[in-house]
C-alpha cells in the first residue's frame, strides 16, 4: 500500500492549525492581530478550522490608523458581522487628537505613533498575552530568523540576537508576566502559497487586490490611490484613473498600487508569477533605510 | 544574467499551471558547512538559479557587493542569503534562517544552519524539521572534523538522506581525483553511522556547475546534479509506516453536545471504527467521526490536524495520547535519551527543569550523564555535566511518566525539550532511547557470599597444550552483516591450522540460553550478558570464542567488554550500506521492520556504531573468506596465535583427536 501523503498546501495548513491551537493551549489571554490583508484572512480561515465546530475562542484586534483603505474597513465590518467574531477595533486617539498623519510626520514617525505605540498600547490596555499574526518569513530577510513563537520583552522589544532554539513542533510558550509572545503561524508560507491557498479554499479577500479603474497619483515612482479627499495633492497634481490592483495593503498613503488587469485570482497569480519586484516593494516604509525593518521589529512593529 | 521571473512557461494556461502546482509535494532541507565553505553562496545560486529572485532583490544584493560583500567584480549571491545587519557587517550567519524556493515538482524549505562555534545548536535547530542534510565540503580542504561533527549531528537528529555537495570544484581545477578521494574519504567515515541515503556530488556554488545545471566542465561526473537531486529524492515513506499515535492538543468542547480530541497525527493512520487506547490511563475505546472543517473524514494520516470524536465519554485532556492497541508506544518515568545542550548555563544534574514532550509537559531532572560525545571523533567521553553545545547520553527522572516512542522510530513521540523553569529558556533539545530502570542483571549483586573456585589447571599449561591464549571476538554490525557466516569461516580455518575455537551468535543463542527473552533494549542487553558470561567460560577453559550479535549499544558491548576480560576481547565492526543489507535479507526483516512489525536496530530502533573497534570490515567490498582471513591475522597480530600450535597436516581433523 502507498503511503499516504500529504501535498505541500496540506502539510502548510496542519502546521499552521497546530501553531494556533498551541497558542489556545498554552496561553490565557490570546488575541488574533487581524490587519485585514490577505494574510490576515489566510490566518482567520486556518483559526476558525482549528476550533471547528467550535467558535474562535479569541478575539480580533485591529490597529486602526484612520488611513485605511475605506474598502478595507467596509470588507473588515462585514467580515465579523457574517462570521460572528469578537472584533476589537483600536485607534491611539492621542495620535488622532495630536493630528498626526504621514503628510505632518513624515511616514516613518506616523508608523512609529499610530502603529507601533497603538498596538503597544492595545496590548497593555487588554493584557494580551500572546497574539497571533500573519506574517511570513519570506517577506524579508530579517523575517527569515524569526521564531514561530517570538517572545518580547515587557516593553513589547525583540532581540533577534537572544530567541530561543525552536526544535521540531516543541512550542515554548513560557514567559514572565508582562512579556508576550507573538506567534506566526504562517511563517513557513510563501506569498505564492497564500494566494494559492485562497484560490483553492475560495477564500473572501479585500477587492483592492483585485484590479479595478481606480483615480491614482504618480509620487516617488510609486502609484498612490486617492482614496478620500484627505489626501493632499501637490500644485499640478492630478489623480487619474488607472487599472489598478495591490499586493499588499496598509494606510492608503503609503501603499504602492500596481498597474494590472488581473481582476480574478489565477489572474494575480499569473501576474506574479512574471512579476519583476518583490512583495515589500510596494510599501514606503521599509525604504527609509537599509535594514530598517529589522530596527521596526527590534521596537515593537509586527 | 538570468532572468529574475519565477517561472512560469510562456503561453501556459494559469490553471494547468495552479492544478500542477497544487499537488506539489513539500521537502525541508538543512544546508551545513563552515564559514568559508561557500555555503550561503550555495543557496544564493539555488535561488537565483531557480529564479525565486525578484529584480529589487538583486539590485540590492548588486548595490551591496560594492561594500560588503566578498567578489569584488560580479555579484556576491551570499548577500541574499545573510538576513540580519550585524551578521552582514561580521561575514557570518549568526542564527538558523529559513529560505523558500519552488520547482514545478516541488516546494522547498532550506534550513540554514551556520557552520561557526554555534555550530551544534542551530545545526539540531535546524535539522530537527528537515529530511534531508546538505553538507558542505570545500574541494580544497577535503573531509575535516566538521565534515564528521555535521554528519553525526544530521544522523543523531534522525535525517536520513545526506547530500554531500563537495563544493569550490572550480578552485580545485574540476578535477576528478581531488573529487574521488574525497568521497571515498567521506564513505569511510559515514560507513560507521549505517547512513541510510548517501549522495556526494562535485559543484562549483560561485560558477554555478552542478547546482542547477549539470557542469560542462566535469563531464567526467555523471550523477544528479543538486537541485535534480532534490527534486527527486525519495522521501515520502520515511514515516508514513507506523502505528497511529494522536497526541491530544486541546479537548473541542464548544457545548454540551460535541467533545472532540484535536491534535496532530503523530503516526500512522486512523478512521472511524478504529480501536484506540488512550494513555496513560489504558481505556481502549472506539473512533466515532474524524471531524473536519469541510465535512467528516473517512482517514486521518500523519501530520494532519484532526479533531476526532470517541464513541466512550472518557476522561482525556492535553497531555494524553490516543494510540493504536496492538502497538502501544512506552510509558515510562525513567527515560534514557540524547541531549543536545542549547543554553550558556550548564546541565547541572539534578536540577529540575520542565520536559516539554508532545502536547504534555511534566518536571524531571537529569539524574545519571551515562557519558558524553566527543562531536567530532564519535567517541564517548566521560562527563559529570553537559555546557553549551555538548551531546550527552543520560538517564531522565521524571515526576509522573511520558507515554514515548524511541526517537529512531517516531520522531514526534521520541523528540523532547528541557525549558528552565527560572530563565523560561529552552535549555536542551532530546531524543528519547528507551524507558530505563528496568532490571538490569549487569549491575545485580550476587546473592550471597559466592565465591568463584580456582581450576586445577594453571592458564599456562593450557595455553602450551592448545597453542593459543584464549580470546573472545565480538562481530557487531546490523542484522545480514555477515556475523554469523565470517565467525563460522574464522571459526574453520582455526580449527584447520590446528586451533581450537567455537562460535556463539545470537540466534543459537536464543534456542536455548535465553528463550525467555524478547528483543526489548533491556532483554538485548541481558542476552548480551549471558553471552559474554558464557564467552568467558569458554576462554576460561581456553578456547577461543567467535561471538556474532548485533549488539547495537555501546554501553552494552563494553559491559561484555569488562566481563570478558579487556585484554582478551577484541571488537570487529561489520559494516555495509543499508541497501546491500536489504538485498542480502531473504527472510523479509528489513522490509517487516520498515512496516514496522519488526524491532531492528539501525531501521526502527537506534544501532550505535562502536567508537573504537579493533577491526572494521565492509562486507559490501570484502568477501566472507577474505574476512575470516583479515580477524584470522588480527589474532594472530596480537599473540592469540602461538607459533607451537600443532601444525596442520598432524591437526586432529578426520582423525582421532
Amino acid at each position: 500500500m502507498p503511503a499516504p501523503a500529504l501535498t505541500h498546501l496540506e502539510k502548510l495548513e496542519a502546521e499552521s492549525i497546530h501553531i494556533i491551537r498551541e497558542v489556545v493551549a498554552q496561553f490565557e489571554r490570546p488575541v488574533l492581530l487581524y490587519s485585514i490583508g490577505k494574510d490576515s484572512s489566510v490566518l482567520l480561515q486556518l483559526a476558525r478550522k482549528a476550533f471547528h465546530p467550535g467558535p474562535l475562542p479569541f478575539p480580533l484586534l485591529h490597529v486602526d490608523t484612520t488611513w485605511k483603505f475605506r474598502d478595507m474597513i467596509t470588507f473588515r465590518d462585514r467580515v465579523a458581522r457574517e462570521l460572528k467574531l469578537d472584533l476589537i477595533v483600536y485607534t491611539n486617539e492621542e495620535g488622532r487628537a495630536a493630528g498626526v498623519t504621514p503628510f505632518t510626520h513624515g511616514s516613518r514617525k506616523y508608523t512609529d505613533i499610530m502603529k507601533t505605540e497603538a498596538l503597544k498600547a492595545a496590548l497593555d490596555e487588554y493584557r494580551f498575552d500572546a497574539c497571533l499574526g500573519g506574517a511570513r518569513r519570506d517577506e524579508e530577510a530579517s523575517r527569515a530568523k524569526e521564531r514561530v513563537f517570538s517572545v518580547r520583552d515587557s516593553h513589547h522589544r525583540w532581540d533577534p540576537k537572544n530567541q530561543r532554539p525552536e526544535l521540531w513542533n516543541l512550542y515554548n510558550g513560557h514567559v514572565n508576566p508582562g512579556e508576550e509572545v507573538r506567534v506566526f503561524p504562517l511563517s513557513n508560507w510563501t506569498e505564492l502559497d497564500v494566494w494559492q491557498y485562497i484560490h483553492l479554499q475560495n477564500i473572501d479577500i479585500v477587492p483592492l487586490y483585485l484590479a479595478a479603474m481606480r483615480p491614482v497619483v504618480e509620487r516617488d515612482g510609486m502609484l498612490i490611490m486617492v482614496d478620500d479627499d484627505r489626501l493632499p495633492l501637490a500644485q499640478g497634481e492630478c489623480p487619474e484613473t488607472r487599472s489598478v490592483r495591490f499586493r499588499t495593503l496598509g494606510c492608503y498613503p503609503l501603499s504602492g498600487a500596481i498597474e494590472s488587469t488581473a481582476t480574478t485570482v489565477p489572474g494575480i497569480i499569473e501576474e506574479m508569477l512574471v512579476a519583476k519586484y518583490s512583495e515589500r516593494q510596494g510599501r514606503l516604509i521599509d525604504h527609509d533605510v537599509s535594514g530598517s525593518m529589522e530596527r521596526k521589529k527590534r521596537e515593537g512593529y509586527f | 544574467m538570468a532572468a529574475t521571473a519565477p517561472a512560469l512557461g510562456l503561453g501556459q494556461d494559469i490553471h494547468a499551471y495552479l492544478e500542477r502546482h497544487e499537488r506539489k509535494e513539500l521537502l525541508s532541507f538543512l544546508t551545513c558547512g563552515s564559514v568559508d565553505d561557500g555555503k550561503s553562496t550555495l543557496i544564493g545560486r539555488l535561488l537565483h538559479d531557480t529564479r525565486m529572485i525578484y529584480e529589487d532583490q538583486l539590485a540590492a544584493v548588486r548595490r551591496d557587493s560594492k561594500t560588503v560583500g566578498t567578489q569584488r567584480d560580479g555579484v556576491d549571491l551570499a548577500l541574499l542569503v545573510d538576513g540580519l545587519q550585524t551578521e552582514r557587517e561580521q561575514g557570518i550567519t549568526i542564527d538558523v534562517a529559513y529560505r523558500y524556493f519552488s520547482t514545478a515538482k516541488r516546494k522547498f524549505i532550506i534550513a540554514d544552519t551556520p557552520g561557526h562555534e554555534q555550530y551544534t545548536r542551530n545545526m539540531a535547530t535546524g535539522a530537527s524539521n528537515c529530511q534531508v542534510a546538505v553538507i558542505l565540503i570545500d574541494a580544497e580542504k577535503g573531509v575535516l572534523p566538521q565534515t564528521r561533527r555535521h554528519t553525526f549531528i544530521a544522523h543523531l537528529l534522525g535525517i536520513r538522506h545526506l547530500v554531500v555537495a563537495v563544493n569550490k570544484m572550480d578552485a580545485a581545477g574540476f578535477a576528478e581525483d581531488v573529487f574521488d578521494a574525497i568521497r571515498a574519504d567521506y564513505h569511510a567515515f559515514a560507513s560507521r553511522l549505517a547512513v541510510d541515503d548517501l549522495h556526494v556530488i562535485p559543484l562549483s556554488a560561485l560558477r554555478g556547475d552542478n547546482v542547477v545545471e549539470q557542469s560542462a566542465n566535469m563531464p567526467w561526473y555523471r550523477g544528479a546534479t543538486l537541485l535534480h537531486l532534490l527534486e527527486n529524492l525519495h522521501v515520502g515513506a520515511d514515516k508514513a509506516v507506523e502505528h497511529f499515535r494522536l497526541p491530544v492538543q486541546l479537548v473541542n468542547r464548544p457545548d454540551a453536545g460535541f467533545r472532540g480530541y484535536s491534535g496532530t497525527v503523530a503516526g500512522g493512520v486512523v478512521r472511524p471504527g478504529d480501536p484506540v487506547t488512550v494513555l496513560p490511563s489504558g481505556k481502549t475505546t472506539t473512533v466515532q467521526r474524524v471531524v473536519a472543517a469541510h465535512g467528516d473524514l473517512d482517514e486521518a494520516f500523519a501530520p494532519m490536524a484532526v479533531t476526532l470524536t470517541l464513541t466512550d465519554a472518557l476522561d482525556v485532556s492535553r497531555g494524553d495520547m490516543l494510540a493504536a492497541p496492538g502497538a502501544l508506544p512506552h510509558i515510562a518515568d525513567r527515560v534514557d535519551a540524547m541531549l543536545v545542550w542549547m543554553s550558556e548555563t550548564p546541565l547541572a544534574p539534578g536540577r529540575r527543569y520542565l520536559v516539554k514532550q508532545c502536547a504534555g509537559q511534566v518536571v524531571g531532572h537529569v539524574a545519571t550523564i551515562r557519558h558524553g560525545v566527543n562531536v567530532n571523533t564519535l567517541e564517548q567521553v566521560p562527563a559529570d555535566g553537559l555546557r553549551l553545545n555538548e551531546i550527552g547520553r543520560v538517564e531522565l527522572a521524571l515526576a509522573e511518566p511520558i507515554v514515548f516512542d524511541a526517537y529512531a522510530v517516531n520522531r514526534n513521540l521520541g523528540a523532547f525539550i528541557l525549558i528552565d523553569r527560572a530563565s523560561n529558556a529552552t535549555v536542551a533539545a532530546g531524543m528519547a532511547l528507551a524507558p530505563s530502570g528496568a532490571r538490569d542483571a549487569w549491575k545485580e549483586r550476587p546473592h550471597g557470599d559466592l565465591r568463584a573456585t580456582a581450576s586445577a589447571v594453571a592458564e599456562a599449561e593450557r595455553e602450551a597444550r592448545l597453542g593459543q591464549r584464549p580470546a573472545t571476538v565480538l562481530l557487531t554490525g546490523l542484522a545480514k552483516s555477515g556475523k554469523t557466516a565470517i565467525a563460522h569461516a574464522v571459526e574453520r580455518r582455526l580449527f584447520d591450522e590446528g586451533r581450537l575455537a567455537t562460535v556463539l551468535d545470537g540466534q543459537t543463542f536464543r534456542l536455548g540460553m535465553s528463550r525467555d527473552l524478547g528483543f526489548s533494549a533491556g532483554e538485548r542487553s541481558e542476552n548480551i550478558r549471558r553471552a559474554a558470561e558464557t564467552a568467558r567460560l569458554m576462554n576460561d577453559a581456553g578456547l577461543i570464542c567467535l561471538t556474532a550479535f548485533v549488539a547495537p549499544e555501546e554501553e552494552v558491548r563494553e559491559r561484555a567488554r569488562a566481563t570478558v576480560g579487556d585484554e582478551r576481547f577484541l571488537e570487529v565492526f561489520l559494516t555495509a550500506p543499508l541497501d546491500v543489507l536489504r538485498g542480502r535479507d531473504d527472510a523479509g526483516i528489513y522490509a517487516a521492520a520498515a512496516r514496522g512489525e519488526a524491532h531492528l536496530p539501525g531501521v526502527s530502533a537506534p544501532f550505535e556504531p562502536p567508537a573504537a573497534p579493533d577491526l572494521v570490515l565492509p562486507t559490501d567490498a570484502v568477501g566472507i573468506d577474505a574476512c575470516a582471513e583479515r580477524i584470522v591475522a588480527l589474532l594472530r597480530e596480537r599473540g592469540f596465535l602461538l607459533a607451537a600450535a600443532v601444525p596442520e597436516e598432524k591437526s586432529p581433523r578426520g582423525g582421532e583427536a
